[in-house]
């Protein structure tokens, strides 16, 4: 299925979930992202057991804490 | 407050802009802005802000300057290794514009003095390189009813969005809490591209000098992403979320407390 990934197309297997997404994606640490599905911020305890759709559209927002 | 004939020729460039004009140019000498961090962020945004002529600045940091912050924070010179940030870029500030009533606070923001710090304000500029610092302007703004600019960096990416409290998105509905201490590569031996501060920091100065103008859009329900490796511009669409534990309709932050320091650990990149 097809799924838009910060604005990239992106080929995945049927029925993953947020978890495996991130790791399809190279997410090396799942708790620095915020996740946007389709327009909400998913809670972070949901990404297990959120499956994904075809043509969902998922933006992963970093966390930056720097400034200085 | 009319404006001196210094002053109309000093803003000339402002004042010609029909979007500013004279009269704009009396708002933001009236204009009163917070900078959370003399940093990386926050030199960039005061010299400007001073520049224009905003005629209040805050500036809170605790630290002294560090020969190695001078690869980005460049409202301190060399000569200002070991003063306090606050001081030199208060210098900086007054020597790019006498008209502009610098005020320091050589100390940290924390849950005992944000909303005092932030009381006086029109609009609050986060440059602090922490996460408890960001969730904790957040915090303030919103319970204090703060317009602010959210921004981040790290090494070759930046993001920044603008908060109108209970108008638009605001930093928590998008990150809600600070990840868990042992996994932020925030710290400053993380790296990061020096000129990279410059482009975030310039463009909170300028959300700051539109909000005190009242012109133009700004950057709210939006968060703005900028990769300087490949020079690309994102901007996501982030709305306020029902849930948020600040904005939403239930929530649970309904007064200051600080947020557990994260450590940093180069081991888990
Ligand atoms: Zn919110």
């Amino acid at each position: 299925m097809k799924l838009t990934v910060n604005g990239e197309s992106v080929d995945v297997g049927d029925g993953i979930n947020v978890t495996e997404l991130l790791k399809v994606q190279e997410v090396k640490m799942p708790d620095m992202v915020s996740v946007e599905l389709n327009g909400e911020i998913l809670d972070r305890d949901k990404f297990d057991n959120t499956t994904l759709n075809d043509g969902d559209t998922l933006e992963l927002l970093y966390f930056m804490g720097g400034g200085a | 407050m009319a404006l001196t004939e210094d002053q109309i020729e000093r803003y000339s460039r402002h004042i010609i802009l029909s979007e500013v004009g004279g009269e704009g140019q009396e708002k933001l000498l009236g204009g009163k802005v917070l900078l959370v961090g003399a940093g990386g962020l926050g030199s960039p945004a005061g010299l400007y802000l001073a520049a224009a002529g905003v005629g209040t600045i805050g500036v809170i940091d605790g630290d002294v300057v560090d020969l190695s912050n001078l690869q980005r924070q460049i409202a301190h010179t060399t000569e200002d290794l070991g003063k306090p940030k606050v001081e030199s870029a208060a210098n900086a500030m007054r020597d790019i514009n006498p008209d502009v009533n610098v005020r320091t606070y050589h100390t940290r923001m924390m849950a005992d003095n944000a909303l005092d710090l932030i009381a006086d304000y029109d609009f609050v500029i986060d440059g602090a390189d922490n996460f408890p610092t960001k969730f904790l302007v957040a915090d303030a703004c919103h319970l204090a009813g703060k317009a602010y600019s959210h921004a981040g960096i790290l090494r070759f990416d930046g993001q920044t969005m603008t908060v109108v409290p209970n108008e638009s998105a605001c930093y928590r509905c998008v990150f809600v809490k600070p990840p868990p201490t042992n996994s932020v590569p925030s710290c400053s031996q993380a790296g990061v591209l020096g000129v990279l501060a410059g482009v975030v920091g310039t463009i909170q100065a300028t959300e700051a000098i539109k909000y005190i103008l009242g012109t133009g859009g700004l950057l709210t329900n939006r968060l703005l992403t900028y990769t300087a490796l490949n020079m690309t511009f994102r901007e996501i669409k982030v709305k306020r979320q029902e849930r948020c534990p600040l904005c939403g309709s239930d929530p649970t932050i309904t007064e200051l407390h600080d947020e557990v320091e994260a450590v940093c650990d180069l081991s888990a990149r």
